[in-house]
This record gives C-alpha cells, structure tokens and sequence, in this order.
C-alpha cells in the first residue's frame, strides 16, 4: 500500500522509527534534529507500537540507556548533532566493543566546538573512521533524500542485527529540515523472540549472559579484535551501496555525498548543458566505501571532484580509492556555508578541467 | 516546468507556512516538490525565508542561489533576495513597511497591497493567502482547487471551517495584484 | 567420621547459587566478597535469579558479573544508572540492579545517579563506598574524608582546595523518585544481616514499582587504606561511620 506524504526529513526519520519496529530511542534536544524527539514524544508511540520514548538527562545518558536496551535484543536508537554526538562517542565504543546492534542518527551541524546550527558534513571523519577510541567501524548511512532518510531507518536495523553493529545514520542540517515527498513503508512488527546473546534473565541450564567489551587478558582483546575486523572484511564485501549519474560517458566526475550531492547533481546538469561530459557518484554508504567503483571509475576519467561541507574529509577516501591513477580534487564549503551549484561548477573548471 | 520560489519576511507572516502550502498543492497536481526553510534563532521575530520547488522532473538541489520566484514580506527580505531573481525572472513584494522600490529593471516586479487588504478582510491572518492569490494569478503553475486540497493537509481539521475565508482571500490576491514593470511590454 | 556428617540434614551453611563458584579477585579483608554475597543472597531467596539483569560499573567490582549468576551488562565508567534504565524500560517486569562505587555512582556518574533517582526508575541502586579509587590504585575520591590520605591527597584530603567529601546518600533522598534510601555496612555479621535485609526489602519494593531503591554500603579498603583488614574495621568504625552514620534514610511511609 502506497502511502504519500509530505514530511520534514528529522519527522520522517522518527516515523520510521515506530514503523521499523523500534523498541526504544532515547535522546536529547539538540538543533537540528530536536524534530525526532519532538515527533516521537507527540505520536506517544508506545500507544502504537509499545515502543519506548524517553528524554534523557543528556546525550552520555541517552546512548547508555541505548546500550542497555540494545543489551536485551532489542531495537533501540538515539539521535543527536554534532556537539551531541561527540558526547556520544564513549557509549558507541562500548556499544561497538560490545558487539551490539543499534541505530543512531547524526543530523550534522557545522563545528568545531559549539560550531553553527546550520548544516554541515564535517562530521565525515568522525562516523567513518571510528569516532571512539579502540579499534571498530560503524556502518555509515548517507541519505541525500527524505525518502532515503525513511528507507535507512528500516535497513538500518536490518544491518544492525545482521551484523551485531552500530549504523550511523550520517544526515544534516538540510536533509532533516527541508520538506519532500515520502512513501512510508508499513509498520513492521517488533521483535517477540530475544537473542540468544541478550540479557533477558538467566535461564536454567545457561550460562549467564555477560555484555560487556572488557578483556584484561591481552590474548583475549587481540581474538575480539581479529573477529571484529574479519565482521568488518565481510561488511566490506557486502554492503557497499552507491548511486552513479551519466557517468557512462564521463571525462569527469564528480564524487558527493548526502544533500551536497544533490547540489552536486544540479552542478553536473549545468556542466552537461555547457558541454562538459561530468559525471557524479554519490556514496550512500560511507563505510563500507565505494572504494572498487570509484577505483574503475578513476580509470576512465581526466580527473575526480569531490564536493563537500567541510574541508576536504571524503576526499582522502576518494584519494586512497584512486590510488593514483587520476587527479583528485576537494571543494567545500563548511561552517554552515552551502556551495552553491554556480560555485560547484567552477571549482570543477578551475580545479580539474583548467588545473 | 520547473519552478524555484524563495519567500521571505519576518517571522510571524506565514512564511514558511506560504512555501509548504504551495508544496502541498503541488503534491495534489502530482508535481515533484521539495521546501527547504530557514532555522534557527533568526526565526524567532527576525527574518525566515524558505526555498520552495515545485517541478515536473526529479529536483536536484532544494538550496538553491538564484530563483525563478522572490516573494518578499519585508525590507531585508527585498535587500537579501532581489539579486537572487534569475535575470526574466519574477519579484513579488509586499508594499507594506517597504522603504524603496526594488532596482532591477531585467526582471518581473508586481507589488501587493495584502497586508491593506487583508485588514479591509477584517481578519490579518489570511495575508499570506492574499500573496499565494497574487503570485498564482502571475504564475498560474497550480489549480486553484489542487492550493484548496493542499490547504486542507496543511491546515488541522479544526481549522477547516476557515477554507472558505483563505479561498477568498486568494481570490482576492489575485486581483490586487499590481504590475509595476514587465518584460513583456 | 566428617564425611558422614556431611548430608543435608545437616547443612547449616550453603553458598548462594547465585554466586558462581569462580574466585573472587577482590584483596583480603575487602567488603565486595561479603556485599556481592548479601546481594546474591536476597536474590535468591527471593526467587529472582532468573529474571534479574545487573549492571556492573567500572571499578573494583568491573568484574562483578563474573561472581553474580544472573545475565549482566558491564557499563562505561559511571553509566550503569543510565544503562539500567535502558534496561528496566524495556524490560519493566525483570528486576534491575546496579552495583557501583563512589567513583563511579558519585563523581563521574553524578548527573546520570541522580537523573535516575529523580525519574524514578524501577530499579535498585548498590553503592559501596570505601572512600578511595581502589582499582586504580588509592586515589581521591568524591567521599574521602577531609584529612585522609590517598595517592592524589598525600597530605590529606584538604577541603578547601579539593573540595568536600559528598554525602550523595541523604542527597538522593531529597529527590521525590527515591521510595528507600539506607546505608549499611557489612564488617560484622550483624550489620551483614541487617544489609542482606534492606537488600530484599529493596528488591521486594522494585517489584511493586515503588520507584528507586538505593543501599548505600560503607565498606573498607585495606589496601588503599594501606591498613590490615581488621585495622580498616576499626578505622572505618572510628572515622568513617561518624561522617557516614549507619541506618535508615528514607523509609516508606
């Protein structure tokens, strides 16, 4: 059943949530996504669904109340903006070390420190390349539209489960606030039957359940180690997911993700109509990389921009892809600022056609 | 067709309600659309804009730097967003408060006395459908019983009982409305 | 001949089966052994192994679901209210237990103590406090004594410039979400009993949802003390117990 509507992305998400089947998302206000809590707490979905919404005392309560919800098998999420989600970083370590599946959001907002309201992508780093300490990876969620931030929602629990991993749902300022058209998928149902793995109460004749990502043994940290790396080889092999745009004929590309890719996409129509053959690739999972793609791709093009809200973080992704074999270049814009389409195009003849 | 608006004005105008309103309307047409707002502190009592695209074809970009439409509520709006209409395009303005005329002579310019009119109406809440009016007369991009659909999702059900006023006052906008300079002639 | 006298007629004593039978990595004389037993105790006796879930913190008792037989969940360095709340929302019919330190329940986890208090949780809160970091070697903590000495306070704990020792117990008894609040100790058998026995009336409260339950154990610390363990009874007894008096708090009406 096709259901249409009109929605603001942060709204969206937190529909999505319910209709996913989530069993509880904790979080905190914090602009631009106060939406999701807000959304949540007035559809009282607990009346719906029986999920769980609770507003905690901050950001390090709310992914702890996550970790310990994600601890009994069950679908639980949080979602925050930057200055939030570095508070976050702790839990999702924890989480991460664990192995336990959740969901969390970052509605980015430009930094560093309190930084801006407005949006921004320079939280790339952050999301893909750990953002705790210790050595773990989450899986990276891009959404460029509303409709993907509802379509992430769903396959972000699938994966989680899937893999026992924290998803990162890497969105922004743009992509929670603007308005587009949404096709909601149906309310799924909520898990009945707990995980062998969760803390539900001992059973007679098992072993107690212990969650935990300690090791004091230095042999045991270095097994849970290697087990995670190999989950992560096997993310890796199976999850990429992109998006490419005329590229069959293209002497450039372009390589952008999130809302800055759909600024991107309306620079590439402005290249195309002046006669430059540009393509786009649009990463829609950051980690796991597009890294075989943009590599073919790189084969085939004069040279690669990649456009972003921040001062170059993708790129060295798109670099190590490329791994020499043509040009790469970055712009962005950052702190709040938004490229516009005009400004995109000419970095591309400045920087990669002219340069 | 493919039209890119930016509205803009105080906080408290209806602004961004004026940009969802003609979103909603091109859902009911069966259009493409995307409404991108402002946020933050300026919205309260500053200034709010939003960038509303309603088009036959995917939309790329909902930010955008240059607009076929600028409807503009106030002074710092017109300051801000005249010389972000596209050279043809159209600039709606507001008369009320308004300390100069715009300046751009390769563009469209109606001006809109709504706020007048929506006190002759006894009722200053439909001003911003008093604009919608105008700016459909100028552009006639939607049907006028798809704006009327898209105002009852906009509106909560208690309020529906006002759709026949808010019909009026577009009726009303679009026969104010006042061309100052065309391309045309 | 012992091995006839060994049958069940004749038990007086048997370990709780909600301990398991790992040894304990606690130092001699330490009170965490005699805590973790009240607690497995009450548990017991009251039939809730296997629907408890405990969450330990980051500490001396970081491995305390090694020694508890229930499903447990190790929490990040003051978390495990935060945890246990995540916990008891989706799990509202299972009993929820934290067991914490000063360290952990009244300095780092300050704000997510007393958040969890204030709401109210369902849950049961075991805060040992000995005064000192042990796990990381006998430094200052938030209810060291003024005067007392640790690793970070060599010349004593001077108040004015490391500030008071915090009496968080009667503090959470302010918060309109704690139903029972107590502190109790575990050095001689009788206080022991007495916290076995403030341990179930908790546990039995949770079960009625009356709101959050905390028992506060004052315990020692021989090492970080730098004591013998019956020299740090008689010092906890002298020093300790005037600034941390025993008995009930906050008592259901």
């Amino acid at each position: 059943m096709k259901e249409l509507r009109l929605m603001k992305g942060n709204e969206a998400l937190a529909e999505a949530a319910i209709r996913a089947g989530a069993d509880a998302y904790f979080g905190y206000p914090i602009t631009p996504q106060s939406e999701i809590i807000e959304y949540l707490m007035r559809e009282n979905p607990v009346e719906r669904t029986g999920m769980i919404v609770l507003q905690a005392e901050s950001e390090v309560a709310a992914i702890n109340m996550v970790y310990g919800a994600a601890g009994c098998g069950k679908r639980a999420m949080t979602s925050s903006s930057s200055p939030g989600m570095s508070l976050k970083q702790e839990g999702i370590s924890y989480i991460a070390g664990a192995e336990l599946p959740c969901v969390l959001v970052n509605v980015v907002r430009g930094g560093p420190g309190l930084g801006t309201i407005q949006p921004s992508q320079s939280d790339y780093f952050q999301a893909v390349k750990g953002g705790g300490h210790g050595d773990y990876k989450l899986i990276v969620l891009a959404p460029a539209t509303v409709q993907e931030s509802v379509d992430y929602v769903k396959l972000a629990f699938e994966l989680a489960f899937k893999y026992r991993n924290p998803i990162m749902i890497l969105s922004d300022g743009i992509i929670g606030q603007m308005m587009e058209k949404v096709e909601l998928f149906e309310q799924q149902p909520r898990l009945t039957e707990a995980p062998e793995w969760a803390t539900v109460g001992k059973k007679p004749g098992r072993d107690s359940v212990i969650v935990t990502s300690l090791q004091l043994q230095s042999e045991e940290q270095e097994k849970v180690n290697l087990r995670l790396q190999a989950k992560y080889r096997e993310i890796e092999k199976n999850e990429v997911r992109y998006e490419t745009h005329l590229c069959e004929d293209a002497e450039y590309l372009f390589a952008a993700f999130g809302s800055c890719a759909r600024i991107t996409r309306k620079a590439m129509e402005m290249a195309r109509e002046k006669g430059i053959k540009v393509g786009l690739i649009r990463p829609q999972t950051l980690y796991p990389f597009p890294v075989d793609a943009i590599n073919k791709l790189a084969g085939q093009v004069k040279g690669i921009l990649t456009v972003e809200m921040n001062a170059g973080q993708m790129v060295e992704d798109v670099r190590l892809a490329v791994n020499g074999k043509t040009k790469v270049e970055h712009f962005g814009r950052f702190g709040g600022m938004i490229p516009s389409p005009d400004e995109i195009l000419n970095a591309l003849e400045q920087k990669i056609i002219g340069g | 067709m493919t039209e890119e608006i930016i509205i803009a004005g105080f906080g408290g105008q209806g602004v961004l309600s004026m940009g969802q309103i003609l979103c909603y309307s091109g859902v009911m047409q069966e259009k493409e659309v995307s409404w991108m707002p402002s946020y933050g502190p300026e919205m309260r009592g500053g200034t709010a804009n939003c960038t509303a695209i309603i088009s036959d074809k995917d939309i790329s970009s909902p930010v955008l730097n240059a607009f076929d439409t600028a409807i503009v509520l106030n002074q710092p709006s017109m300051d801000k967003f005249e010389d972000a209409v596209k050279p043809g395009g159209l600039l709606i303005y507001e008369e009320n408060g308004m300390t100069r005329k715009p300046r751009r002579t390769d563009i469209n310019i109606c001006a809109i006395p709504a706020y007048d009119e929506s006190i002759k109406m006894n009722n200053t809440k439909v001003f911003n459908m008093i604009v919608i009016g105008g700016f459909l007369k100028v552009k006639p991009i939607l049907e006028l019983e798809n704006v009327i659909k898209g105002l009852k999702k906009v509106l909560p059900e208690r309020y529906h009982n006002l759709i026949p006023l808010n019909e009026q006052a577009i009726r009303r906008g679009m026969e104010i409305i006042r061309t100052e300079h065309s391309l045309a002639k | 001949m012992a091995e006839n006298l060994i049958k069940p007629e004749n038990l007086v004593y048997e370990k709780t089966k909600v301990l398991t039978d790992r040894v304990m990595h606690y130092c001699p004389g330490c009170g965490h052994g005699t805590a973790h037993r009240m607690l497995a105790e009450a548990i017991d006796e009251l039939g809730l192994q296997g629907e408890t879930i405990g969450v330990a913190p980051v500490g001396c008792s970081v491995l305390a679901y090694y020694y508890f037989d229930v499903d447990m969940t190790e929490a990040a360095h003051g978390r495990a209210p935060a945890v246990a709340t995540g916990i008891k929302r989706v799990f509202p019919e299972k009993t929820v237990f934290t067991y914490q330190g000063d360290g952990d329940l009244a300095a780092i986890g300050t704000a997510e103590t007393i958040h969890a208090c204030n709401r109210g949780e369902n849950i049961l809160i075991v805060f040992i406090n000995n005064g000192i970091y042990g796990m990381t070697g006998g430094q200052m903590a938030p209810t060291t004594l003024p005067g007392m000495k640790s690793s970070t306070s060599p010349r004593g704990r001077d108040v004015a410039t490391m500030g008071n020792p915090l009496k968080i117990t009667e503090l959470i008894a302010q918060l309109p979400g704690t139903y029972f609040v107590t502190r109790q100790s575990v050095h001689t058998p009788g206080n022991a009993r007495k916290t076995k026995r403030a341990l179930k009336k908790a546990l039995e409260y949770q079960k009625l949802n009356k709101g959050t339950c905390f028992v506060e154990i004052v315990a020692n610390c021989p090492s970080g003390w730098k004591m013998t363990p019956v020299q740090s009874n008689k010092w906890m007894e002298e020093n300790m117990f005037p600034f941390y008096p025993l008995g009930d708090i906050k008592v259901p009406e």
